[in-house]
């Protein structure tokens, strides 16, 4: 039967267990994913299964890192979050962390835009490191998301997003991600996004300061608006921005991306009884 | 009744999106309204009458990111 491994097409005895494929492909390799979940030595693989075997401590070369690095992703969707363009306005709180957690899933290019360079006060919740003090977010960013994800295209633009440039920066899209900060620069490109690119989805980021009260934050759908955060927690004097409150928004926001670019997941079926044991195989 | 985040509101003849959102108490500067799935640019809410039964989604953008 044929099987793939490491994505190459490859001939396997029916009935082959994973250790044998192991001892034959990849000898001493401890991490095992079959259809993107780990597996046992023990599993017998069957005909059209995923496997991928990975060696701890070995750097693959360049053609296996790429498939290495959706292993572990939902079976078949790697091709098309390739092929996917998001937008990310804003490379802040929410731009840096949503940027890299779009790129970890596979997203094909980001169109990354923001006037600002990295200082010290923002290491408290964006993706940048103290090396990285004075550089324009711009480029820092898409330094960082090089490091975990070579295969991101990542068109970077320095320069302060206006209701004029809009367009030409985000046009070719399939979502944005709006990671302002202030909320009249929010309100400026949400209008401008329905105003010259109304067929574009946009995820909005609102109300994340502070910290705790996980269960406030939530993901609401109005057309082509999502809408991530508490919808109430403002940012001000004496109601900070912290890393786990604005990652939870940023993630969300990516998230959203994902669902917008792949479709609901099928395999999540809200209207199923949470119990463990009403979950399918 | 109309709808407004989901929620019933009582509607009455003459309500516009701009007595609306005073009754809402919807004070916050950055907002976007929609009106039965369409966008209502805020220079169009004193003009923009709600009728009985209408959908109508307020957006606070909230500083901070």
């Amino acid at each position: 039967m044929k099987i793939y491994l490491n994505e190459k097409h490859i001939k396997a005895e029916k009935g082959a267990k994973v250790a044998e494929l192991v001892k034959q492909h990849k000898p001493g390799a401890e991490v095992c994913v079959l259809n993107g979940f780990p597996c046992l030595m023990e599993h017998t693989v069957e005909e059209g299964d995923r496997l991928v075997l990975i060696k701890k401590g070995e750097v693959p070369s360049k053609n296996e890192l790429e498939h290495l690095l959706s292993a572990r992703h939902t079976p078949g969707i790697a091709d098309q979050l390739k092929k996917s363009c998001v937008g990310v306005a804003g490379c802040g709180g929410l731009g840096s962390t949503a940027a890299i957690a779009l790129a970890r899933a596979g997203v094909g290019r980001l169109v990354i835009a923001d006037y600002d360079v990295v200082e010290p006060s923002n290491l408290n919740r964006q993706q940048y490191f103290v090396y990285q003090i004075g550089l324009p977010k711009v480029e820092a960013l898409k330094e960082v998301i090089k490091k975990a994800n070579p295969f991101t295209k990542v068109e970077s633009h320095h320069l302060r997003i206006v209701p004029e440039n809009v367009e030409t920066l985000f046009g070719k899209c399939d979502a944005i991600i709006e990671a302002f900060d202030m909320a009249d620069q929010k309100q400026m490109l949400v209008e401008t996004v329905l105003a010259k690119l109304p067929k574009t989805p946009i995820v909005i980021g609102s109300g994340m300061a502070g910290y705790g009260a996980n269960d406030l934050m939530k993901t609401r759908k109005t057309g082509m608006l999502h809408i991530c955060g508490d919808e109430r927690s403002e940012a001000g004097p004496g109601f900070g921005l912290m890393a786990p409150r604005v990652g939870m928004a940023a993630c969300m926001q990516a998230n959203q991306a994902l669902e917008i670019l792949l479709g609901p997941d099928p395999r999540i079926d809200p209207s199923l009884d949470p119990s463990p044991t009403r979950r399918g195989k | 009744m109309i709808k407004v985040n989901g929620e019933e509101h009582p509607w009455r003849q003459g309500l516009n999106i701009t007595e609306l959102l005073k009754e809402k108490n919807y004070v916050y500067h950055a907002i976007i309204v929609r009106l039965n799935e369409k966008f209502v640019p805020p220079e169009e809410y004193p003009a923009a009458m709600i009728s009985d039964g209408d959908n109508v989604e307020a957006i606070h953008l909230i500083t901070g990111g």
